[in-house]
């Protein structure tokens, strides 16, 4: 009798993994976010998702869940050691922002722990300063900073981050020594902190130094990116302005599931995903809120964490 | 007075249908323990994808300001509060509900809430400009300083003694220390993977403030037979506004430290409450009364976390910098339609702005309106026997401790704290002070840090920190609420032993 129900239950377990692959999915998916609700992450993985109940989409609505805390770490932790890889649990990612994190250590995640599936942005970080500042080029604030080694102030939204990490490219690029001050509460405290004076400039996402160049309140120095933005057609790269800095520091926003989800699953949403992004709804609500859209398949993305990991090692080995 | 040329969009049929939705679920969300007003305001954002920009944010408008109000029924009902800006209430609010006037502490947290609402609200229409100014006013050497001042308050706050609520209050900071810390990813007595996010705000207060009393209950449950009937007085709304009336240095200290600590990104909203319920009580003549169920305390600390919602959003609508994480979420409202805050709504969308801004100043009319009819209504929750109202208080403890992150890490934390709260408090040790040290501990610690490494690349420490308009009048107010402490607690302890000596 117990071989009989034992038997039973292996051939159900059977049938509901091969059932599982072929409908799936068959129930709402959760989807993590690893920073506060309102952040540039949050807004625009809603953005994205909103059309995942549609047919021609994952025929299922995805729900964010935020987790936020140290810097993205906390949501990434829980991510790689508690989350289901079922295909139910799936969470947004932040490069340079997590590679960055497991090369400094003290996290339970790599870039191996997770398997990407699609990204859907990519956030070039900029240089700000207040608008009415006396610099106006890069050109300037290196010249400040050669002059008053480690006495330029300029805030960024942490350590390990995107904007850490152009930081210390300017810095290495420039060859000079400034003072990169983290904040806490992410880019918005960033923000605050050059519109106030609290600091001479700071690094920020394009989205949100974009915004705050609308309002009034900030001027664009120069984009840490290998070509100029749409959004900022008028503002040069660093390269143009003789700045060795490359593209290492744009905030890629992505999803990913954790390492050992079916290969079935995972298939299937890097077919349908980037589909899902591409949809043109999504694409006009994205450009209204000024996030600039990259959408890149399963293989780009695997292709970009691993020359990602391969550029932060050298950057972060004397740190 | 360009706002009164747009309120006409207000009572448009749709507008208003969604005020009302808005204001009535926002009532709800409030007292719903764990759902807090950035969870509220979250929740409505997927509803605005099919509205236009100016409903969508009439929806949300009227949903922050009465999701805030609403608060103030668990709190004062079941001595749960469900955002940081309740702490206060629960004080003097629980108290009365358990004396049976329920209603009236209802009846005056809602017309307290309108009152410093809308004043909040016209600040937010008449100065913004100069507003704006003063948030950015504070860097963080003044924030250090004003966290400072809120550790000040710590002692004097519920307790016993001052002893036992500094005590309370270390408690309080040690736990804030748990976790990730934010600026340098350094890892801080995480002795469970689900601390790693250091202990939840909500799930703390639900736990401190809830779970000892759910214990306690059950333990009387055991002791006394027949189920304890607390009388319900009924309470009429006239009289409630005359309560209101008679104590205008309540409402008024409530509704200006209010507005004006509501104002400074990242600190305010937090402590908004439980600052003015302090600043009222030392200026009150009858300050034995703290504490005990006195109807002051309930309106300075509804009027002041009302009174917050308008300024709290002036960094957000005019420099286009969310100052707290509610406003965090109405951008996403608002960049989702395409508006930027700043130049742009006030210039090019003034219809959204004004609307926007009306719909609050209305809210704020409609919260007060059907939070009086719930009031008669609710305050007879007091009449379920202890037994059943413990078991409900529980139930929803677990759940909201649990909703705000989907996470039965949260819940295991407020249950920990909450045991440990219920032996805390029978030595005389109190939720309140040591909840103002989690909060506080963070910030003071953060913007220390923060303002150190300026200071250590410009003017050095001492000259950030110590000199400056702002910091030297922060510290002689820090200064002057020390003096006052030791010196109250002087004062009492000689008339204590006169007292005993007599006897």
């Amino acid at each position: 009798m117990r071989k009989l129900i034992a038997g039973a239950a292996i051939a159900l377990t059977g049938l509901a993994g091969t059932a599982m692959a072929e409908d799936y999915p068959e129930r709402p998916i959760m989807m993590m976010v690893s920073y506060g609700a309102g952040g540039a992450t949050d807004f625009q993985a809603r953005i994205v998702t909103m059309t995942a109940g549609n047919e021609d989409a994952l025929g299922m609505p995805i729900a964010i869940i935020n987790k936020p805390g140290a810097g993205g770490r906390v949501g990434w932790n829980w991510f790689a050691t508690q989350a289901d890889a079922d295909g139910y649990t799936l969470a947004a990612y932040n490069v340079p922002h997590f590679i960055a994190q497991s090369i400094k250590g003290g996290v339970s995640y790599s870039a191996d722990s997770f398997e990407p599936i699609a990204n859907w942005g990519a956030d070039p970080a900029v240089f700000v300063v207040a608008a009415d500042s006396p610099f106006n080029s890069m050109a300037d604030v290196v010249a400040y900073a050669t002059e008053n080694p480690g006495k330029l102030t300029f805030s960024g939204a942490g350590l390990f981050v995107g904007h850490h990490i152009a930081a210390l490219q300017i810095e290495k690029a420039a060859g000079v020594k400034m003072a990169y001050i983290p904040t806490k509460g992410g880019g918005a405290a960033a923000m605050k902190a050059v519109i106030a004076g609290e600091v001479m400039g700071g690094i920020n996402n394009l989205s949100d130094a974009y915004r705050a160049q609308e309002a009034g309140n900030v001027k664009i120095l120069g984009v840490a990116d290998l070509q100029r933005s749409d959004f900022l057609p008028d503002v040069p790269t660093m390269q143009e302005q003789g700045l060795e800095v490359d593209n290492s520091s744009v905030n890629f926003r992505g999803v990913m599931v954790p390492k050992d989800t079916p290969q079935e699953v995972i298939e299937k949403l890097a077919a349908t995903v980037p589909e899902m992004f591409a949809n043109d709804r999504v694409a006009k609500k994205m450009a209204a809120g000024g996030s600039p859209m990259h959408i890149m398949s399963r293989d780009e993305v695997k292709e970009m964490w691993a020359a990602r990991e391969q550029t932060l090692k050298e950057l972060l080995a004397g740190l | 007075m360009e706002f009164i040329f747009y309120f006409g969009d207000v009572f448009s049929p749709l507008s208003f249908l969604l005020l009302l939705g808005g204001t009535i679920g926002g009532l709800i969300l409030g007292a719903t323990p764990g759902l807090s007003p950035t969870m509220a305001v979250a929740l409505l954002i997927p509803f605005t994808f099919h509205l236009e920009a100016v409903q969508g944010l009439i929806l949300l408008g009227a949903a922050y300001t009465s999701t805030v109000a609403g608060g103030a029924v668990s709190a004062i009902l079941l001595k749960i509060p469900g955002a940081p800006a309740n702490i206060a209430t629960t004080l003097d609010g629980h108290k009365m509900a358990k004396q049976g006037q329920g209603a009236k502490a209802l009846q005056l947290s809602f017309l307290a809430s309108a009152a410093g609402g809308i004043f909040g609200v016209l600040l937010l229409i008449f100065l913004t400009p100069l507003l704006a100014e003063w948030a950015l006013a504070f860097g963080p050497s003044h924030l250090f300083w004003l966290a400072i001042l809120g550790v000040t308050v710590i002692g004097s706050l519920d307790s016993a003694s001052v002893v036992k609520g500094l005590l309370s209050g270390c408690i309080g900071l040690w736990l804030a220390t748990i976790g990730f810390d934010d600026i340098m990813g350094a890892q801080r007595f995480i002795f469970h993977p689900s601390l790693g996010g250091g202990i939840n705000i909500i799930a703390a207060l639900i736990g401190l403030f809830a779970i000892p009393q759910v214990l306690t209950m059950f333990a009387k449950g055991r002791r006394t037979s027949g189920a304890e009937v607390i009388e319900v007085q009924k309470h009429s709304v006239l009289d409630a506004t005359r309560e209101l009336l008679r104590r205008p240095r309540a409402l008024g200290i409530g509704t200006i430290t209010g507005s004006i600590i509501g104002l400074i990104p990242g600190v305010g909203g937090q402590i908004a409450g439980l600052v003015a319920y302090d600043q009222t009580k030392k200026f009150s003549s009858e300050k034995e009364k703290f504490g005990q169920g006195h109807s002051e305390g309930v309106i300075a600390a509804e009027a002041a976390n009302n009174a917050m919602v308008g300024p709290s959003l002036v960094p957000l609508l005019t420099l286009s910098i969310p100052g707290s994480p509610t406003a965090a979420v109405l951008l996403g409202g608002l960049l989702i339609h395409g508006i930027f805050p700043g130049s742009d709504l006030f210039d090019n969308h003034p219809d959204v702005a004004w609307t926007f801004i009306n719909s609050m100043l209305v809210g704020q009319v409609l919260m007060c309106l059907f939070g009086l009819y719930v009031a008669g209504l609710a305050a007879r929750v007091a009449q379920v026997p202890q037994s059943v109202m413990a078991a409900i208080v529980l139930a929803l403890s677990v759940f909201g401790a649990y909703s705000v992150q989907s996470s039965m890490g949260d819940v295991y934390v407020m249950a920990c704290l909450g045991i440990g709260m219920y032996f805390l408090e029978r030595f005389g040790f109190s939720a309140a002070p040591l909840v103002l040290g989690l909060i506080l501990g963070p910030i003071a610690e953060a913007n220390f840090i923060q303002g150190g490494m300026i200071a250590d690349a410009t003017v050095g420490k001492s000259a950030y920190f110590l000199t400056g308009g702002l910091n030297i009048f922060l510290i002689a107010v820090v200064v002057a609420s020390i003096a006052y402490s030791a010196w109250m607690e002087l004062r009492s302890r000689r008339y204590t032993t006169k007292e005993e000596a007599q006897a």
